[in-house]
């Protein structure tokens, strides 16, 4: 390890020193009551500063050719950039838009916001892995701290469900990436990603590679390893479930992304069919699911499913259009899912979190900006223009015409126009003008700047996408 | 290649053959007259207090399971100790800042009373 | 002197005993336990494909010993998740937690 080694990592550095800023910060001024009664928002603070120097960090650094460190486990290019970037906002956003709702159930902050920078730091790892090792290290880390957060509320019976069904899925989907990673290390002789291109075409690689899928597909709720899905997101408190639906997101498709386009072009047939096969099998089972829900996080739990299968058309479609894709489908889902996930956090229904469809009436009339910040996300959900989700969606699609898989637009395609009903269904009850009563809104002017900031982000990327679309175009060119 | 495992599996149905005999020997020949006192679980001459099968305090486990993650973090310390001479003062930098991550859990943990007893 | 074959077979079974472990338990501790196994197979396989695959390096030893921290930290937070969930839910029998459908 070297200074170059770590200033190689300085962003994720940033982040773990303020996650444990956060947590000494939080257990001095509480001491052993986990929920005391009355905490200022210290440890959010810290949490943005560390997510803000992240950033800046990442700014200064040149967006120039790939350098690796860490003996070449770790490496910096395009990728890793706009993998942080998705990550760092996921980060961000997540501390913006929770602190009245921890103040509200009086959920432990410090803990809360350590256990999300440290998820953040383990999606950005897995984005920049080189090595199978570090990326099982990366999804670990992603991992664990979103299974505490997930049964952070400690009286909650449902949070307990929902994180003790969630460690011993991920736990058991886990062993299985272990084990994939031991057959491909067998297999060719090396961990390196960078060589894993030159590995043999034996059974054993293509058994290890199929485990390695197991364990990355669990974390981005892809059919058939997505059955924890609705159940932990209804369960989990809601900023967590906000935070984890996304960073899951993100840390898996950046190691898809790593694993299949990146490291094993030379297996693209055999892995192609594959992935097309399990992305149509979750685009459909997840939007058909989420047209019977009536709790709203169990609808946007379906909608994460059937999201994970249109991002994985692009790592399917591989090849540089096909990885521009992703990225560009992971920063806008990271804006419109805590978008959407923002405005439910600010309701609340006699001392519970507001998650009915119902729940949503008349919203317009007293916060009329929560309303329509919520409406444009669902639109951007959807996948309908003038929003973010409409050019992500474009780009998946043309990347997969483009490798000659005309099913899986159509799929795609056809499954969007199905999302549209449910969608547009959460959006009309908020827009109309009947009141749930019972049903309070806090306002919050930090939840109201997060809110602003992913509202920004779905209308930027949709309307004006040209900078952002350089920059996952330039991130993939060493595909090439 | 599994020939080499013969005197493996040798050994072993000796010993199994060698316990049963002996058990087996005792059963037939020896005496057998049970009274209360021989077939209590032994405590030392007390008389047992209640089912072997109790709860165990919830608290043993919390300790237990902070136990096992500094106990396995060692397991770091190991190769560095043995190479403590060739890595010199950067690889002493490294374990001590490795350290102070394990020593920060550790500030958290008193700072949370997770530790005491009572 | 055994062979890779050996060593494999040998690592397939304790995956297959944990695998087995993991899906028939009802109690949440002994489902670790059954995962805990299969991560140990991946060591097993991980230390013979250093020895024979890729002699000379040391890249799987070191993997195994981050496969054994990192499983140590599985065990930590999964006794502290099965604890905190048994202190609300009052079972740790995942057949009985079920506020919300599985």
């Amino acid at each position: 390890m070297t200074w170059a080694d770590l200033s190689l990592i300085a962003p994720e550095l940033a982040l773990a020193a303020a996650a444990c800023a956060a947590l000494l910060q939080d257990a001095w001024a509480t001491g052993p009551a986990l929920e005391s009664r009355s905490r200022g928002p210290a440890a959010a603070w810290i949490a943005l500063g560390g997510v803000c120097a992240a950033l800046l960090l990442l700014g200064v650094r040149p967006a120039g050719a790939a350098q690796v460190g860490f003996a070449g486990m770790y490496v910096r290019d395009g990728i890793t950039r706009v993998v942080d970037l998705a990550a760092l906002a996921a980060a961000g956003l997540g501390v913006m838009l929770s602190p009245p709702y921890l103040e509200r159930f009086r959920l432990p902050a410090g803990e809360y916001h350590a256990l999300l920078l440290l998820s953040t730091a383990g999606a950005m790892l897995m984005g920049a892995s080189r090595n199978l090792v570090l990326l099982f290290l990366g999804l670990e880390m992603l991992s664990f701290p979103l299974y505490v957060l997930a049964a952070l509320a400690r009286r909650s019976r449902r949070s307990q469900e929902a994180g003790l069904k969630y460690l011993l899925l991920g736990a058991f989907a886990t062993a299985f990436f272990v084990y994939g990673v031991a057959l491909v290390y067998g297999a060719s002789g090396t961990a390196d990603l960078s060589r894993l291109g030159r590995a043999p075409d034996v059974p054993l690689l293509h058994a290890g590679v199929a485990f390695l899928v197991i364990g990355l597909g669990f974390e981005a709720a892809l059919v058939p390893f997505h059955a924890w899905a609705p159940d932990v997101y209804e369960g989990a408190p809601m900023p967590a479930t906000a935070f984890m639906s996304v960073i899951a997101k993100v840390g898996a498709f950046a190691g898809l992304l790593r694993l299949f386009p990146q490291a094993l072009p030379q297996l693209a047939p055999a892995w192609g069919q594959m992935l097309a096969a399990i992305a149509v099998a979750t685009m459909i089972l997840g939007n058909l699911a989420a047209l019977a829900q009536s709790n709203v996080k169990r609808l946007l739990a379906y909608s994460g499913v059937a999201h994970a299968g249109y991002i994985l058309i692009g790592i399917a479609s591989g090849g540089p259009a096909g990885s521009s894709a992703v990225l560009y489908y992971l920063l806008v889902y990271v804006a419109m899912n805590l978008g959407a996930f923002g405005v439910l956090l600010l309701l609340e229904r006699r001392g519970e979190e507001a998650d009915r469809v119902e729940d949503l009436a008349g919203l317009l009339g007293r916060a009329p900006w929560a309303a329509v910040v919520l409406a444009a996300c669902m639109v951007s959900l959807a996948g309908l223009p003038p929003t973010a989700g409409f050019i992500a969606k474009l780009y998946l699609f043309r990347a997969a015409l483009q490798d000659h898989r005309v099913a899986l637009a159509l799929v795609g395609a056809l499954t969007s126009v199905v999302s549209v009903y449910y969608y547009l269904r959460v959006a009309s009850v908020a827009l109309s003008a009947g009141a749930a009563d019972a049903v309070a809104v806090r306002h919050s002017r930090f939840a109201g700047v997060g809110l602003a900031l992913a509202a920004a982000g779905v209308l930027w990327l949709g309307i004006v996408p040209g900078a952002i679309t350089a920059l996952v175009q330039q991130a993939v060119q060493a595909l090439r | 290649m599994l020939s080499g495992y013969a005197p493996v599996l040798v050994h072993l149905v000796l010993a199994v053959l060698l316990a049963a005999a002996v058990l087996g020997l005792h059963m037939l020949v020896g005496g057998r007259r049970p009274t209360v006192e021989k077939v209590l679980p032994y405590e030392s001459g007390v008389w047992p207090i209640g089912s072997a099968r109790e709860r165990v305090p919830v608290r043993y486990y919390l300790v237990a399971m902070l136990f096992i993650l500094f106990d396995v973090e060692i397991v770091f310390v190991y190769p560095w100790a043995v190479l403590v001479r060739e890595l010199g003062a950067r690889g002493i930098g490294e374990m001590f800042t490795f350290l102070a991550l394990l020593a920060i859990g550790y500030l958290y943990l008193l700072k949370r009373r997770a530790l005491e007893w009572e | 002197m055994p062979a890779l074959t050996h060593y494999l077979v040998l690592s397939a079974l304790l995956f297959c005993l944990g695998l087995f472990a993991v899906v028939t338990r009802r109690n949440g501790v002994a489902i670790l336990m059954g995962i805990e196994l299969m991560l140990n197979a991946a060591n097993v396989n991980l230390v013979a494909f250093n020895k024979f695959a890729a002699p000379g390096a040391m890249q799987g030893q070191v993997f195994a010993l981050i496969v054994i921290t990192l499983a140590a930290c599985e065990a930590a937070v999964g006794l502290a998740l099965v604890l905190a969930a048994y202190r609300s839910l009052e079972t740790v029998y995942v057949d009985e937690i079920n506020v919300m459908k599985w």
